[in-house]
């Protein structure tokens, strides 16, 4: 991890150290990918995180996507055996990483649905909200959240999961790439990666950060930056530098008068990767 | 852990013997099982739409271990087979059959009788047109005409297999409590003081639904000033019996549904006076009276017959099918003894279906007048769809009976019964009169649907979703 660090720029350590003097660090690393001036910010929109109509209801709504997304390539890549299947707990006997599960929004969704999963953030009071709502889950017992971040987590979690999620997560991390790496670390192989983030352009500027933070007001101010948001062929490359194949790669889009999100081919604003680890 | 199990027995029985000799013991037992009992899904009322609802979702792989409880009110119905035919029939669209194919209650129902209908004739008693549907090909059908106790008997006998059902009849309701927010259950207090909870209330309790009620939801309705009357029919010699008929006279439509080769099923909506009176009649005064609306020849206006004639002209000039190659309905000489029944008839629609942890389906949510034959697909239409959504629910993750979920259901079903209904009112208003203008107008209306193939095609596809 040092060896990594010694490589990053030292516009990162004036990005990172700074802040982290008046931060409370959870705990963190200088190493992390993760960036503390997000981690505050996500601790902030604590309330209402719950709320299907509150501060991140697009996360909410957005589920409809995501799981099916999760449960139809696990089932393309073979991994669901074929009598799980059409049941309610498809997922029955695998083990699922997500990372930058905040509230927990997609971990229940997916512990539901019969796997195992862990949930990791660096955003300790979004963590604690995660666990208390998770006390009255129908499948608590399959569920465990940790504080920690990825790189960490990947140090002595190496190749454990059938399948890592990081949705809605790239756009808020430092270094990418490293991120990105530590994932596939903890991914067994022919185990899935799934990722779904923001793509890099003006548009997908204009329509998340002017009209969905500060006009719409669909999620909080300052939740999203342009220079961390990645075009897929860059998330695509990062992908095949870590032995992955990627599978699938589709666009979203919100509809904000329905609050429903709906494929397109289209990957110019949102868009959801499918990569499989060779 | 076996010694345990009989020892346990013997207390039961012990406890048992005590209780018998003790009512104040009694009393006691009772008090200490009012623990509410849970229930993932609670069904209220076992009629055709609720059974086959209990059935489907009880078969639905992707809500494999949900709990399902199906109330109803009246005892659990048998059904034998015997010559008679049944005068509650209903004409069954081929998204009813797929769903009853689907459970498995087709096969029940087949192996019975049932009766296909390939073609439908539907004149005007005044200007004579006439619009037909036929499916050419064998295979598809227009409708299946079905006897609500067979069909409901063929539900029960597949739900009988079903584990994850449980079928309580003679159950009273008392009172339903709903919840204000979601991840709240709704609580459910029966008469002998029951209660149980549920996650998801599904009120298929008809027309008069005490769940609709206890919603308080806007339910729109009004009366039509019609009664219907069925009755099984016997007619004079044995016909190839594929065609439904139906004459719109200006009291209302009289229906005849093939049932065999010599029945047929009668529904026929007139003023209730005159309903009252000819349930009242002797069977031989009962077949005229069916007879003399089937066949008697209106006066009618020159204007009317001059300009449906024109137009018949017109549209063979342009080799399209002309209306007047009106086929004859068969002659009735019987009825079936104590199969003339009357009910009254009535328009209602609720303005929401569903609410935290509770849906309206079929009857409940609406209710149609007979003469398109689609109040019962209505609400087999509402199963589909219902099944559809949960299931994807509980094979994403989701909450049973989400209120998310709930609207997803209670629009795609307005978006469909609505324009249906609002048609089929439509339709009722516009044969009610014998109004010179109105009578041309729709007269020539439908010549031309007859004569134009893909708009005819667009109402049996509406009618068949």
């Amino acid at each position: 991890m040092l060896q990594r660090t010694g490589r990053c720029s030292a516009s990162y350590y004036k990005n990172i150290i700074k802040p982290l003097v008046k931060l409370q660090t959870c705990g963190l690393q200088n190493d992390s990918t993760a960036d503390k001036t997000e981690v505050k910010h996500f601790n902030q929109i604590r309330t209402g995180w719950w709320d299907e109509m509150g501060a991140v209801k697009p996360l909410h709504s957005m589920n409809k996507l995501r799981v099916p997304l999760i449960r139809e390539g696990l089932i393309n890549t073979g991994l669901i055996q074929k009598n799980f299947i059409s049941t309610p707990k498809p997922l029955t006997n695998l083990k699922i990483l997500e990372v930058g599960c905040g509230g927990g929004i997609l971990t229940e969704a997916l512990a539901r649905l019969g796997c195992c999963i862990t949930g990791i953030d660096v955003a300790g009071e979004l963590l604690e909200i995660a666990k208390e709502h998770s006390a009255s889950h129908p499948s608590r017992e399959n569920i465990n959240y940790q504080l920690t971040t990825i790189e960490k987590f990947a140090e002595t979690n190496v190749e454990q999961f059938d399948a890592v999620v990081a949705s809605e997560v790239l756009e808020h991390v430092d270094h990418q790439e490293q991120f990105v790496e530590a994932c596939v670390r903890c991914l067994k192989p022919g185990g899935s990666i799934f990722l779904t983030t923001i793509n890099q352009n003006l548009l997908s500027w204009f329509l998340v950060v002017p009209v969905a933070e500060s006009i719409l007001r669909l999620v909080p101010k300052g939740t999203h930056h342009y220079d961390k948001f990645i075009s897929p062929h860059r998330t695509q490359k990062f992908l095949e530098h870590n032995n992955c194949r990627t599978r699938l790669v589709h666009g979203f889009f919100y509809n904000v008068l329905t609050n429903t999100w709906f494929w397109t081919s289209n990957t110019v604003v949102h868009y959801a990767m499918h990569a499989v680890k060779l | 852990m076996t010694t345990y199990g009989i020892f346990s027995l013997q207390n039961c029985l012990k406890l048992r013997h005590c209780a018998k000799s003790n009512s104040n013991f009694l009393r006691y037992c009772s008090n200490a099982s009012t623990s509410p009992k849970h229930y993932d899904i609670v069904i209220s009322g076992g009629g055709m739409i609720g059974s086959t609802l209990a059935c489907t979702l009880g078969k639905n792989s992707k809500l494999g271990t949900q709990r399902i409880l199906l109330l109803e009110s009246g005892k659990p119905t048998q059904w034998t087979v015997t010559d008679k035919f049944s005068n509650r029939v209903s004409a069954l669209n081929q998204n009813t059959y797929n769903l009853l194919n689907n459970i498995g209650a087709w096969k029940h129902i087949s192996s019975v009788r049932s009766a296909p209908v390939h073609n439908m004739q539907i004149w005007d008693a005044i200007s004579d047109t006439v619009i037909t549907f036929n499916q050419e090909t064998s295979s598809q059908v227009v409708a299946h005409i079905v006897e609500n106790g067979l069909l409901l008997d063929a539900v029960a006998k597949e739900l009988s297999q079903v584990s994850n059902v449980e079928v309580r009849n003679e159950v009273k309701i008392k009172k339903y409590t709903f919840p204000q927010g979601n991840s709240q259950m709704v609580t459910i207090e029966l008469a002998n003081g029951e209660i149980l909870t549920s996650n998801l209330l599904l009120g298929c309790d008809g027309f008069n639904s005490q769940v609709r009620q206890s919603m308080g939801v806007t339910f729109v309705s009004w009366k039509y000033d019609q009664k219907a009357t069925v009755a099984t029919l016997k007619f004079s010699e044995p016909v190839k019996n594929v065609t439904a008929w139906q004459r719109f006279l200006p009291t209302g439509p009289i229906a005849l549904l093939p049932l065999s080769e010599c029945y047929g099923s009668l529904v026929w909506c007139t003023a209730p006076d005159v309903a009252d009176y000819n349930s009242k009649l002797s069977e031989e005064q009962f077949v005229n009276e069916v007879n003399e609306a089937l066949w008697k020849v209106y006066p009618s206006n020159s204007i009317i017959q001059e300009s449906t004639k024109t137009l018949n002209k017109f549209l063979e000039w342009f080799h399209l099918p002309s209306s007047n190659r009106q086929q004859l309905p068969p002659k009735i000489v019987e009825v079936e003894e104590g199969s003339i029944a009357s009910f009254p008839l009535g328009f209602g629609h609720a303005t929401h279906y569903v609410g935290h942890g509770v849906a309206l389906v079929g009857d409940a949510a609406h209710r149609v007048h007979p003469l398109a034959g689609q109040g019962v697909n209505l609400g087999f239409g509402d199963v589909s769809t219902l099944n559809e959504l949960l299931g994807e629910a509980a094979y994403s993750g989701r909450e049973i009976g989400h209120i998310n979920d709930l609207r997803e259901y209670e629009t795609r079903r307005q978006r469909h019964n609505v324009p249906t209904m609002i048609a089929i009112d439509g339709l009722h208003k516009l044969y009610s009169t014998d109004f010179l203008p109105v009578v041309l107008l729709r007269s020539l209306g439908l010549q031309f649907t007859n004569a134009i193939n893909p708009l005819k095609m667009a109402f049996i596809d509406h009618a068949g979703k």
